[in-house]
Parts: C-alpha cells; sequence; structure tokens
C-alpha cells in the first residue's frame, strides 16, 4: 500500500481529467483505471458551482481530488489559486504545476520551489510537478512536499521515461514517494516506471487520448500492477557478459607456482 | 527597442512570395515526413504543390491536434462594445466613412449584454470594438473589465492597438488576451486598405505583439483578413511573427485566426479569392507546422464548413455571434459589422460538438489564476 501524507492509497495509478471527448466517458474510464487520486485543472472547474460538470463526475467514494494550478507563471500566483481551491473543494492536497512555457509545459525550479516552502507552511499537502532532477527533489523533500513528480517527458508528449537515468537516481535519494508524472505513452511506460521502483505514475493524454479510453484505463491498471510485483519480486539484474574465465586474476591462483620457482 | 520589425525588413514580400510557389511534392513530402518542421517547410506545406495533398494533412494535423489539445472544441463569444470608429477601412462596416448610427455601450447596457451571453452558457468573452480613442479609451476598458471580470472566467479584447503601459494596466484589472490581426504584411497594400486615420500606422500595428509580449498579457493572437493580398505570403509572415514571438515572449500563449473577407453593405469585394479546400490546406498546414498553437474559426463561416473543420485542427470557435453593440439584448436590430454565415445557438453549437464525438469547453480559465 502507498501512502501519501495522511492517506492511503491501493492503486498506483493516478490519472487526469483533461482531454477527453466528454464527461461520461472521462468517468468510465477513471472508474476502469481504479485510481483514487484524480488531479482537476482549476482553470476547467467552476469552483463555485457544485453542479460543475467535471465535478459532478467525480463524486465516487474511492476518489480522492487532487486541483492542480496549470495556467499559473509565479509562485505568487500559485499560492493565491491555491487558496481558493482548497476552500472551494474542501481539500488541503494541491497539484503544484508552475510551467510558465506554454509550449512545452516545462516546470520552473525557482517558482515551484518558492511556492512549495509557502504551501507547505500554509498547511497544505504539496505534490510538485517538476523536471528529473535529483538535487531539486531533495530541496523540494526538505521543504516539506509530501511527495516529487518528476516528469518521464514533457506533458502530453507520450515519449515514455526519457529521463530514466535521473528517475532511477531520484528513487534512490528520495524519502518520500516519487510519482512520475507526464510523458507515459502507454501501459508498458508505467510498468517500466513502478519496475525501476517508483512508487506510483499519473497518467492523463495516454488514456484521454486513446482509442478507446475506458479499455486503455483499463489496460494501464494491470500494467502498474504488474510493475509493482515486479519491483517487489526483485528483477534479477542483467549482466552483460558471462562470468567464465578471470583474466585479470589468474595470477593470484599462480601465486605458489611463483614461489616454488624461486 | 528590439521588435519584430527588424525581421520583418529582412525578407522582401515578392521573393517569399516566389519561394513559395515554386515549391514542389518533393519538397511537401519531405516537410510531411519531418518530426518538426522549419519555415521553409510551412512554405511547402502552404504552397500550391501541397493541395495534391490535403488529405494525408487532414489526417496528420487531426492526429496532432487530438495529441495536444484532446478530442475537445472551445467556446468564446464577441460582446461588440462600440462601432465608433476613426478610421477608414475599405473591408470593414465600421469604417468612418460608411453611415451608420454609431453606438458605445454603456455601463449598465455592457452588464445587460453580459447577462444575456451569460444565459447562454458563455464563460469566455471577447471584447470588441473600433478605434475611437477620445470616447473608447483605456478607462473604458478598465470599466468594462471591471463590470466583466465577476461574470466570465476569460476575458479577450480586439480593440485598437495600445501602449505597453495600458496593457500592463489592463492585465492587472483581469484582461487575459489581445487579439490583434495585421491585416496584411504587405505594407503597400496596407497602406491602401487604411488609407486614414491611426491604423494607418503599418509599423505600429506589426510592433503591437511586442508591446503585448513585453507588458506579459498571457495569450496573443494573430491573423490576417483573408481576401486583402496572397493569403499564402500573408500566412508566410504571420508564421514567421509567431515565429519571432515564441522565442521572444517565451511565457505567452498564441493563437491564429482566419478570418475571410464577408460581406457588408456597401463593401469590398475580396482581391483574391480562397475556396474552402485552400482554407482546409491553411489550418492543416499550420498545425502540422505548430501543435501548440490555438486556431480559432468564428462564425464567419458555414454550418456544414465548420462542422468538418473542427475535426481537423481548430480548436476554439465562436457560436451564437452578434457583430453589432447591443447586439444580444440592447437593440438586436442594429447594422451588424460583417454578416456571420452559421447563425447556430450556442446551445445547438454545443450539441453538434458533442455529437461528432468531441466536449464542449466552456471554461478553460480562471480570474484566480492571474492575480
Amino acid at each position: 500500500m502507498l501512502t501519501i501524507a495522511n492517506k492511503t492509497f491501493n492503486s498506483r495509478l493516478f490519472t487526469g481529467t483533461g482531454k477527453f471527448s466528454s464527461a461520461n466517458v472521462m468517468e468510465e474510464a477513471l472508474l476502469a483505471s481504479g485510481s483514487e487520486l484524480v488531479t482537476v485543472a482549476l482553470k476547467r472547474v467552476d469552483m463555485n458551482d457544485p453542479q460543475d460538470d467535471i465535478l459532478r463526475h467525480l463524486q465516487h467514494q474511492h476518489i480522492n481530488l487532487l486541483p492542480n494550478t496549470s495556467g499559473v507563471r509565479t509562485a505568487k500566483e500559485a499560492v493565491f489559486a491555491a487558496q481558493l481551491a482548497r476552500e472551494a473543494l474542501q481539500t488541503n492536497w494541491l497539484k503544484l504545476e508552475i510551467h510558465p512555457d506554454p509550449k512545452y509545459l516545462m516546470p520552473d525550479a525557482v517558482e515551484t520551489l518558492k511556492a512549495t516552502e509557502e504551501l507547505v507552511k500554509l498547511g497544505f499537502v504539496v505534490l510538485p510537478y517538476i523536471h528529473a532532477d535529483p538535487v531539486l527533489c531533495k530541496r523540494l523533500e526538505e521543504a516539506g512536499a509530501a511527495a516529487v513528480m518528476p516528469l518521464g517527458s514533457p506533458i502530453g508528449s507520450n515519449k515514455g521515461l526519457k529521463t530514466i537515468d535521473f528517475l532511477e537516481i531520484i528513487i534512490e535519494q528520495s524519502k518520500v514517494p516519487v510519482v512520475v508524472d507526464a510523458g507515459i505513452g502507454s501501459p508498458s511506460d508505467a510498468a517500466k516506471a513502478l519496475e525501476i521502483g517508483a512508487d506510483a505514475v499519473l497518467v492523463n493524454t495516454a488514456i484521454a487520448v486513446a482509442g478507446q479510453p475506458v479499455q486503455m484505463a483499463a489496460a494501464f491498471k494491470i500494467a502498474v500492477e504488474a510493475g509493482r510485483m515486479a519491483y517487489e519480486a526483485r528483477l534479477a539484474k542483467p549482466l552483460n557478459t558471462a562470468v567464465a574465465s578471470s583474466p585479470l586474476t589468474a595470477f593470484l591462483d599462480e601465486a605458489s607456482m611463483e614461489k616454488i620457482s624461486l | 527597442m528590439d521588435s519584430f520589425i527588424d525581421v520583418f525588413n529582412r525578407y522582401n514580400w515578392n521573393e517569399v512570395k516566389e519561394r513559395i510557389y515554386s515549391k514542389t511534392a518533393v519538397d511537401v513530402e519531405a516537410a510531411l515526413g519531418r518530426q518538426s518542421r522549419s519555415l521553409d517547410d510551412f512554405m511547402a506545406l502552404i504552397s500550391p504543390a501541397a493541395a495534391a495533398y490535403l488529405e494525408p494533412m487532414a489526417q496528420l494535423s487531426q492526429q496532432l491536434t487530438r495529441q495536444r489539445f484532446g478530442k475537445t472544441i472551445q467556446l468564446y463569444v464577441p460582446m461588440y462594445l462600440s462601432n465608433e470608429c476613426n478610421n477608414i477601412c475599405t473591408y470593414c462596416g465600421f469604417s468612418l466613412d460608411n453611415k451608420v448610427r454609431r453606438r458605445t455601450l454603456t455601463a449598465t447596457e455592457i452588464v445587460q449584454e453580459a447577462t444575456a451571453i451569460k444565459s447562454m452558457g458563455y464563460e469566455h468573452v471577447l471584447l470588441v470594438t473600433g478605434e475611437a480613442n477620445h470616447t473608447v479609451h483605456v478607462p473604458y476598458f478598465k470599466n468594462a473589465i471591471n463590470l466583466l471580470r465577476n461574470h466570465f472566467a476569460h476575458i479577450s479584447m480586439e480593440v485598437q492597438p495600445l501602449d505597453e503601459e495600458d496593457y500592463r494596466e489592463l492585465t492587472r484589472e483581469g484582461l487575459h488576451t489581445v487579439l490583434v490581426y495585421q491585416e496584411t504584411y504587405h505594407r503597400e497594400d496596407y497602406k491602401k486598405h487604411h488609407p486614414k486615420g491611426k491604423k494607418s500606422n503599418f509599423q505600429y500595428r506589426i510592433e503591437t505583439p511586442d508591446r503585448l509580449g513585453r507588458a506579459g498579457v498571457h495569450k496573443i493572437g494573430l491573423g490576417i483578413l483573408i481576401g486583402l493580398e496572397d493569403w499564402r505570403t500573408d500566412s508566410f509572415f504571420t508564421a514567421l511573427h509567431l515565429n519571432y514571438l515564441e522565442r521572444t515572449y517565451w511565457q505567452t500563449k498564441y493563437s491564429i485566426s482566419f478570418p475571410r473577407l464577408r460581406p457588408f453593405s456597401g463593401g469590398l469585394e475580396p482581391k483574391v479569392e480562397m475556396v474552402d479546400r485552400e482554407l482546409v490546406q491553411l489550418v492543416c498546414a499550420w498545425r502540422i507546422f505548430n501543435q501548440e498553437v490555438e486556431l480559432s474559426l468564428s462564425t464567419r463561416e458555414h454550418p456544414r464548413f465548420r462542422d468538418h473543420i473542427m475535426q481537423l485542427g481548430i480548436t476554439s470557435i465562436s457560436a451564437g455571434s452578434k457583430t453589432n453593440p447591443g447586439g444580444y439584448a440592447v437593440e438586436p436590430e442594429s447594422l451588424e459589422q460583417f454578416e456571420i454565415a452559421d447563425e447556430r445557438s450556442p446551445a445547438e453549437m454545443a450539441r453538434v460538438i458533442s455529437s461528432i464525438g468531441y466536449e464542449p469547453v466552456w471554461k478553460d480559465w480562471d480570474g484566480a489564476l492571474q492575480k
């Protein structure tokens, strides 16, 4: 079981709510995914309307909302938006997204660290979206982030785990859960992330834009379970060469021969 | 100060046109085969040679759009605040020399219009005016934004070009997006179509997106008025402009619009006709060139065309638009800026969007994100 802050999750698949062809398809897909943590862009919902079309479709016992700040460009804007979200949506959980570059939506490390420090002080459970930067992850951990969410590749790119070498370092060093967010394009990418020890993944585009989003959500559910199971079973390490002879150390066994010849 | 004009001046209209028209099937195929496309590839995609590749272009464009935007279409609506104008523009119903009754909405009337628009479901509103700097000025805009910002999630503006400081001030009040179309990048032709008024200053207009970028406006809309000049050459310059802006003002979002010259009472006939097939080519070329830019289409286009092109690269549309100040509630019968071609209501349009398997998105911004 995965624990973040004070919550435990049976599912290690977190999901998003964007890009679906309708709110009904979204709801069905999220149910098929088994996801218990679902991120919602503040800009897409009417926070003051309990009948909001997206929020209405997320009202299930097992689904926890994770509001995100997509659209803000600075720490200051993020902190303001977070406070409104907390009040309106009745949750202190926050996916902190500060990507001032609207083209590739690359996260701003400086502003994200600043906002995390501030938001933790204000009592938020902060899950920051960031580049796969090991040092930044440690800094965020020290600032009180509840988890870190490094990217696999640019948001919505479906390019998979381009940052895998850095993700491995982050996973090795982290004391808080590591959620691989962004870029996961297929169930095999998700399985891979879990196999290398990520605590969870967040998937949106690959499900929403699939030919059959509901079926794809179910496929991700299985892949995430398989990846985690494989991680727990401890993968046998692949080896590059066989170990038949020891040309560099054989001399040690020949040492006694030398003595004799003396 | 550095601006796009320095880049623009390095290009010659006729040479660019010549380059576009000499593109061949080989260039088009190369452009389609690449991972990312240069300005030179864009030339190939908008060239006559690409006409033979319309179907593969449409398929690629659809796929790239869905990847980035999902199966969604955003809805916005224009609110005309004023038709007072001191410019003479050969193609526009609000032109100074056009004898129509002029009207600028009062605060009470703005709220009346807002209520009518709101009841149609809109959260994204586009404020439109002519250019009458003595009455429809920054304080007027400021007041309008203040009246509207609690009613709408997203406020855009398509009005006369302003100074950098003005944009900064209006953004603080809650303005999100500014649309400013160059109309044409052909300097001499621009002069011909804008013989009188502040708008005849080509350089001030072409440098407006620079002022917007420096002021930190969230989104900038570019476009040309299709029909004034050769649309292929004008579109290349728009792409050149966007390319420059994306690199310079990297925190800003961008959108492109495709207004085709529409008839109005006593108006200009298009110099260069663009047929539907060519508009499809242009929209697809844009998407294949740039996956992130928003592509917007107004009610100038007829219903059947809109229903199809919405699935080929367009990401935002208007519906149920009135192009006269007070058109929704205050004075529905006054003269419009141009005739719209798609008269379906927003509710009807939303049903159409759902029926083709897309989600109509009414809200994609929140005033809380820019405080």
